[in-house]
């Protein structure tokens, strides 16, 4: 049987690193090449050497697709194509393409200008990289080879974040990347149609969470934000460069106009000027609204949102500031936390999920002293909050989701392992398909069944519409009389005539025969139309025919009477049918033999005609 | 108001010059259609001709001979799109009026059983139908067909099936078996009504016929066919289909099967537990809610709305997400469900770390997240798709319109909808509150949400919510003052909207006197021992706090005693100056000439009985004047006259029957003035003047009548009639005025012109007539046929006596009349501004105007505006429709822009702007109805005798401008 193995090397009971192998009809296919946030040594990237020991990997994958920008998603790829050698295609979204490498660049400034690591990609092959992408659109359906296609679907999570069907013949996948089911201030919901895959690859980071209704999360975050302006606080908000960070600031945006605030907002990275302005080009991609007004008014063009400088966060008074990275583990949000983690006027409000092993993490725990690089410690007094923005599908979203798709298999992804059990029940109990979860470097296989198609000859199929009843049901099997005929590769059903035609072989009959022993004192002919008449009382509505050569025919079956050599009165009745299946039918509903007293069947043999 | 005048005539079309009419004869029309298609040598060309055939309309005397030229043009063609062309030909023709196409039934069913052409099958199938659908009577036609659509029900091609099944939806009957089966012994089952035919296809294999086949369901339902409940788990089947208009049809299906048998019992499938079936469609309607395809949520969100039976507690799941349960099976699984979540089994994401697992619930067979109801509403409320939302927002205020319970909870949703990023949701979710808003009472910090809503920028938004505000209740006396402070704001912000403002206070203070009687001393800022400083009476938002205050005084005798002295004096200046948003009250002591006439009205306001009484009784003593002549009617015309315009004024209820009655006798006083005895014994010469004064009257009474017969809303025919009799007499008088000034051939046109009037009033009021004894017309139309046939001068000597003789005809009141009336708010006419712009370009004037009584101001009356400019000059202006709104019942709104322009003046001067009312005649409300697109106009007679003419509907209203000359 034929199989889809499917290994992650990032990303399985893990948040961070999504990288995972599919492997499905043949072809090899990666998807997702991100980092994790919680390392800085080697295990930061996905393991490589899983795939290939030494030598390029581009003998070994098909493609590679990334689902969208954030760096979880895309962080080693520079690394996998350019150091460990990769050539092959790249797929991703135009909005993805175009945001993609700001990002990466930002990354290796922080790792390579800051923290002064060697070893590490340059601009230049982050340059590289992007010269293989092939660039994807929604809906659109790309042949990477004869045999492979992907088409994209729309996820909702961040600008240009896709979910890919992949498909080879008749196996599908479907991989999510992190997608949303509840549209927000920016995007729209997650789509997907009815494509029954064979596998959906699903992200699970709130496996366990089903959350409110995003108007009352909004107006919670909101309520916060004003309650700590008001009393002169200062509030911090770790986003990710992008994604939520246009969410909020959409939010506050709108919150500030109506609410004729004064109080300055800012926002603390340069990249963002430049993603920005990506957001405001690819409007397409944006929910309803912003599709609707952006004539009037680009929604991203933010009127009370400045940048932000360095020596900005010792001024004094409220201000809202938005800084990355969204886990507080380093950069700029760290040292804006440090300053103002020490009063409890400020806060700062965490509207994301965050990896084990960060800041953002530990102070979410409640934890009150943080230990920084050089044995310093960092009292927390500053008031913690979280608000759930992150646009990821909560457990009812994954479940709406696998209604939409209707997968035969289920795989999790991208979420905490005992979290994941804990979806993973539910979807067995309630689509009851069955659902995996791989750690990382575990593979998984589901064999599948895929089905092979096959011609068939118009005027077969005519004559079996002519033999009428209902109309065949899409649904139900049918069965129906044809010859099946593989030839090379190629799988053709014909009529039998035509089969035998093409194949140079002429007709066989296939008659049935069957005698019964009687006894009768009568003469042959006697009994012949003792039975002719026996025949005819009881099989009303047929055609019973005596015929002058000694036979009777009911329908198509003969029937002749002879008597044996040895015992005169022992008469021997031979019937015979040919391979019909009205025949039986009759044979069926009326039972022939009791009724003149059938001592027995003696044999039953074939015999061609 | 001369040039007024003078514009109005403008407007009037000058004569138009009879058309020559033609007409064309019966063997012409399909002889040449018959030549046409022998002409043409191929295919195309008879397309062609048969196209442009089609754009003629065709007289329904001619259409069988063109049916029957089709016909035989059919039998020879071999081309399909022809054939196919000419099917469709067959079914527009035998919508023709007048023509019954029951004669060509047998001729179109001999076609459908020679054709091959699937396509063309399909369109006879469709010509059928229409013919099916106009002979609805004729059960032998509608069982023919129903027999051939249930012969092409097998057809392999998805158009035919389709076809059949509308067939069979449109003119099926479910309550007897096909006769057609049991005769031929074709099919298996012998008995089989069509229901059970039409849901066979329900699993038909192309997603069109299924639709097909659940809209034919439904085309059965519509038509009054009670559908068997068998149909309802197919149609539940099909929610599951993998294309959109199959299951957006299915819904529809469901929701219809839960209307007609919403308390028959169903079985949940994977327990032996049963449940009402509302209930069961309820659930499943609200599962579409979070379908794939937005259209399909749409319709289950707007059905949703309507299923009021459904039982309490599931539609409280509607609210929440969370009850993850499968709630349908009662009690017990109700309380788990809720033991699951407060167990902590899922988070709700708004605190870190409380989705951490804990022990494991034993969730065995409770049946999770897949049910129905739960968070429908949630779901649609933060749909993606705006229409989604308004959808959802409707159905939620329609359900708990009769749910108070519901409407409680589902308050909280409603307000949140008040951030919705869409100004059309945030609109309709205010309305949609403010209709449950009897049910509620908000309380502080839902008040605080909405009111944040007052500082949106658009106008619509905040007025919608001002009228919410009149009809909240609020639970505190925080509240009022959070709603006072908000609303002075919102004053300060945007002052146009003092109006309403100020009437959102009213209702306000009217609503909780005891809630505003502790803070009066804090809002009128008085003091105790000292005299605080009298604040200024033209400050909008002392006359807002201050009518509040004076609307919760009504009800609150012991508040004027915290008044100080200059508010009994802005009280006694507010009660005259806004005597609709200060009501009268009692104050201690106090008898001052202010209030006298406040006394009055509250007399006359007393009893709207009395003051009815009054208006009939004036009625009755006006009609007892049998003669125009006798001594003293014309004393008591103009007494009563005063009386009725007076008691318009002081019972509003009233004032449009009273106004009505007013001008109705002020013609009737005209038309006695200027038939006095001693004008018409004078010779010509020696009465220019009298001449000249009954013209003027003659031509006021024209003008009254206009104004009486579009004006005013709620007339019936009787009122319309006596209008025109009145009409009908001020021609008259005039006709005879110009009898006695001019001489010659005109004369006869004129009375030609008269002549037809009359038997116009024959044949619209014919009903009426017997109202009419012994009044000018019905006399007219006695002696009718010796008018048609004397003289000119003949005609007016008859004229004048019957004129002279006829008897003043007793005008009864329908129930209720109203005089449709405009105000412009904006501009207000008070800018000494004035507004400048180059001249030769234009200037955009906004206009705020609210119309009330004006019946359907874009169709029947159209509304205009005119602007005079100092010069002379004026202009009409058309307002878009969509410049009008509706915000309540008999009331609306036109905001618009008029452009001005003009040559380059030396100095700021004034024009005018008013609201125009323009009536045309042949609008009338008894007028034939416009003729159809393809019915040809030449045969009916043209309306010789339409006037148009406007009606002014509201003052002017001055406005500043200073066309400057442009700067080279």
């Amino acid at each position: 049987m034929p199989d889809i193995k499917v290994t992650p090397l990032g990303a399985g009971q893990d948040v961070g690193r999504s990288c995972i192998l599919v492997s499905v009809g043949g072809k090899n296919i990666m998807l997702d090449c991100g980092m994790h946030m919680g390392y800085n040594d080697d295990r930061r990237f996905p393991d490589f050497s899983y795939i290939t020991q030494n030598g390029r990997l581009t003998d070994f994958l098909d493609c590679v697709i990334i689902s969208h920008f954030h760096l979880d998603h895309c962080g080693a790829l520079p690394y996998m194509s350019e150091m460990v050698g990769y050539d092959g295609p790249i797929y991703m979204t135009h909005p993805t393409k175009a945001i993609c490498p700001i990002l990466l660049e930002d990354f290796r400034k922080i790792t390579v200008d800051k923290k002064g690591e060697t070893n590490f990609f340059t601009s230049q092959m982050i340059k590289d990289c992007m010269k293989k992408v092939v660039p994807l659109n929604l809906h659109q359906t790309v042949q990477v080879d004869d045999e492979l296609e992907i088409k994209a679907y729309y996820a909702g999570h961040v600008l240009g974040a896709a979910m890919v069907l992949i498909k080879v013949g008749s196996e599908s996948v479907v991989y999510t990347g992190d997608y949303n089911m509840t549209p927000d201030r920016h995007l729209g919901a997650a789509w997907i149609d009815k494509c029954r895959p064979d596998i959906l690859i699903s992200e699970s980071t709130y496996a366990t969470t089903i959350r409110d209704s995003k108007r009352c999360r909004e107006r919670d975050f909101l309520k916060k934000v004003h309650e700590t302006i008001e009393r002169g606080g200062k509030v911090l908000i770790p986003v990710f460069a992008l994604g939520r960070a246009q969410e909020l600031c959409i939010l506050l945006e709108t919150f500030w106009y109506r609410m004729n605030l004064k109080a300055p907002i800012y926002f603390s990275t340069g990249l963002t000027e430049k993603a920005n302005h990506y957001y405001k080009l690819f409007i397409t991609w944006t929910n309803q609204k912003i599709r609707k007004t952006f004539v009037q008014r680009n929604m991203f063009e933010f009127k009370h949102i400045k940048a932000f400088d360095r020596s900005y966060a010792d001024n004094p008074g409220p201000m809202v500031v938005f800084a990355t990275p969204g886990m507080l583990h380093a950069g700029q949000s760290l040292q804006i936390f440090k300053k103002w983690a020490g009063n409890e006027k400020n806060m700062v409000i965490m509207p994301g999920y965050c990896v084990q092993g960060t800041v953002g993490h530990k102070i979410l725990n409640g934890q009150k002293k943080l230990e920084m690089e050089g044995r310093a410690t960092l009292e927390v007094k500053l008031q913690v909050e979280y608000m759930s923005f992150s646009a990821h599908a909560d457990a009812k979203g994954i479940m709406q989701l696998i209604r939409m798709a209707e997968p035969r298999n289920m795989l999790l992804v991208h979420g905490e392992a005992k979290k994941m059990e804990f979806l993973k029940d539910k979807i067995e109990q309630e689509f009851s398909i069955s659902c995996y979860m791989p750690a990382n470097g575990e593979t998984t296989t589901v064999t599948t069944n895929p089905s092979v198609p096959v011609d068939i000859s118009l005027n077969l199929l005519k004559r079996e519409m002519a033999l009428g009843g209902p109309l065949p049901d899409p649904k139900k099997p049918r069965t129906m009389h044809g010859t099946l005929i593989m030839k090379d590769s190629s799988l053709r059903l014909v009529s039998p005539e035509q089969a035998l035609k093409e194949l140079g072989l002429s007709e066989h009959q296939l008659r049935f025969t069957c005698r019964v022993h009687l006894q009768d004192p009568h003469s042959d002919s006697d009994t012949l139309s003792r039975i002719y008449s026996h025949l005819k009382s009881v099989l009303k509505g047929y055609a019973v025919q005596h015929l002058p050569d000694g036979t009777v025919m009911v329908e198509s079956i003969v029937l002749k009477v002879s008597s044996s050599g040895e015992d005169p009165n022992l008469k021997v009745i031979l019937l015979s049918w040919s391979y019909q299946v009205n025949v039986e039918v009759i044979l069926q509903k009326r039972p022939l033999y009791p009724s003149i007293g059938v001592t027995g069947v003696t044999d039953r043999h074939w015999r061609y005609t | 108001m001369n040039v007024m005048k003078n514009m109005t005539k403008r407007q009037q079309p000058h004569e138009e010059v009879p058309a020559k009419k033609l007409r064309l004869t019966k063997p012409s029309k399909s002889a040449a259609l018959h030549i046409d298609l022998c002409k043409a040598t191929n295919p195309t060309d008879a397309l062609q001709y048969l196209l442009s055939f089609a754009r003629k309309p065709v007289e329904a005397e001619s259409v069988e001979g063109v049916v029957r030229i089709l016909l035989e043009h059919y039998y020879k063609e071999v081309d399909n799109s022809v054939r196919l062309k000419i099917a469709s030909l067959l079914g527009l023709l035998s919508k023709t009026p007048g023509f019954s196409p029951d004669c060509i039934v047998d001729d179109v069913i001999s076609t459908l059983s020679n054709d091959k052409s699937n396509q063309v099958l399909a369109q006879l199938l469709d010509t059928l139908l229409v013919i099916g659908t106009q002979l609805p009577e004729n059960t032998a036609v509608t069982q023919r067909l129903i027999e051939v659509a249930c012969k092409h029900l097998n057809s392999t091609y998805f158009g035919v099936r389709n076809k059949c099944l509308q067939l069979l939806g449109c003119l099926g009957t479910v309550d007897k078996p096909l006769t057609k089966e049991s005769e031929a012994g074709t099919s298996i089952a012998p008995l089989r009504d069509v229901q059970n035919l039409i849901s066979d296809y329900f699993g038909d294999q192309d997603p069109r016929v299924r639709t097909a086949s659940i809209k034919a369901m439904l085309q059965l339902h519509g038509r009054g066919m009670k559908l068997q409940q068998t149909a309802y788990s197919q149609a539940c089947k099909l929610l599951n289909d993998d294309y959109e208009q199959v299951r957006s049809a299915a819904v529809q299906m469901v929701w219809v099967l839960s209307q007609l048998y919403p308390e028959s019992i169903v079985p949940i499938p994977s327990s032996n537990e049963e449940i009402r079936l509302i209930d069961d469609s309820f659930g499943k309607i609200c599962h579409m809610v979070s379908d794939g395809s937005w259209m399909v949520r749409v319709q289950a969100a707007k059905l949703l709305g309507s299923m009021q039976q459904v039982s309490p507690h599931f539609l409280e799941q509607t609210l929440d997400k969370k009850l993850m349960s499968d709630l349908r099976r009662k009690r017990t699984a109700h309380e788990r469900a809720k033991e699951l979540y407060a167990s902590g089994e899922f988070s709700s994401g708004r605190k870190w770390a409380d989705d951490a697992p804990k022990e494991k619930v034993d969730t065995s067979g409770v049946n999770l997240i897949d049910s129905g109801a739960c968070g429908a509403f949630v779901h649609g409320l933060e749909d993606e798709m705006y229409e989604v939302r308004i959808a959802a927002v409707e159905a939620l205020c329609s359900l708990a319109q009769s749910s108070p319970s519901f409407a409680e909870k589902c308050l909280d949703f409603l307000v949140d909808m008040f951030n919705d990023e869409i100004e059309e949701v945030r609109l309709q979710s205010i309305h949609a509150l403010r209709q449950i808003s009897t049910h509620i009472t908000l309380r502080e910090d839902q008040l605080d949400t909405v009111l944040a809503v007052l500082e949106d920028s658009s106008r619509d938004i905040r007025e919608a919510l001002h009228e919410l505000l009149c009809y909240t209740n609020v639970s505190t006396k925080e509240c009022i003052q959070l709603a006072l402070l908000e609303l002075l704001k919102n004053l300060t912000k945007y002052p146009t909207d003092r109006n309403s403002v100020w009437k959102c206070l009213k209702f306000l203070g009217a609503r909780h006197p005891t809630l505003v009687l502790p803070s009066v001393p804090e809002l009128l800022s008085t003091h105790p021992y000292f005299d605080t400083p009298e604040p200024d009476m033209d400050d909008p938002a002392y006359i807002a706090v201050l009518v509040l205050v004076f609307n919760a005084a009504k009800s609150c005798p012991t508040m004027p005693a915290l008044f100080s002295d200059h508010t009994f004096r802005h009280y006694a200046y507010l009660r005259d100056s806004l005597s609709h948003l200060v009501p009268h009250l009692r104050l201690p002591g106090r008898k001052q000439t202010a209030v006298l006439g406040s006394e009055l009205s509250e007399v006359g306001s007393g009893s709207l009985e009395s003051a009815q009484q009054f208006l009939q009784e004036s009625l009755v003593r006006v009609s007892t004047l049998q003669n125009l002549d006798s001594p003293g009617a014309q004393d008591l015309l103009d007494f009563t006259i005063r009386d009725l315009k007076r008691l318009g004024e002081l019972q509003t209820e009233l004032a449009g029957s009273a106004d009505f009655c007013a001008t109705y006798l002020h013609c009737q006083l005209l038309l006695m003035k200027a038939l006095q005895e001693k004008l018409w014994n004078m010779a010509v010469p020696l009465c220019l003047k009298q001449n000249a004064m009954a013209s003027t009257a003659a031509q006021q009474i024209l003008e009254e009548t206009y104004k009486l017969e579009f004006l005013y809303s709620g007339l019936e025919t009787r009122q319309v009639a006596t209008i025109h009799n009145v009409r009908l007499q001020a021609k008259a008088l005039q006709l005879i005025l110009t009898a006695r000034t001019k001489r010659g051939s005109p004369l006869i046109g004129l009375c030609e012109k008269f002549l037809q009037e009359v038997e116009l009033f024959q044949r619209l009021f014919m009903s009426e007539l017997p109202h009419f004894q012994d009044s000018f017309v019905e006399k007219l139309l006695e002696l009718m046929p010796r008018l048609v046939a004397c003289k000119p001068l003949d005609l007016v000597k008859i004229l004048q006596t019957t004129l002279r003789q006829s008897r003043f005809i007793h005008l009864k009141l329908p129930e209720q009349i109203h005089r449709a009336s405009a105000t412009i708010i904006e501009p207000t006419g008070e800018s000494d501004n004035p507004l400048r712009f180059t001249s030769g370009l234009v200037v955009a004037l906004d206009i705020d105007a609210t119309l009330e009584h004006v019946q359907d101001p874009q169709t029947t009356v159209k509304v205009q505006v005119g602007v005079l400019y100092p010069d002379g000059q004026s202009h009409i202006i058309h307002p878009k429709p969509g410049d009008f709104r509706t915000p309540g019942p008999g009331r609306v709104r036109l905001i618009t822009q008029v452009y001005l322009s003009h040559s380059a003046w030396t100095e700021p001067c004034q024009i005018e702007v008013r609201l125009l009312l323009a009536y045309s005649s042949s609008s009338s409300r008894l007028a034939a109805p416009k003729p159809a697109w393809n019915e040809s106009t030449e045969g009916l007679p043209t309306s010789e005798s339409s006037v148009e003419g406007t009606i002014n509907l509201s003052k002017p209203v001055k406005v500043f401008i200073m066309p400057k000359p442009a700067r080279r």
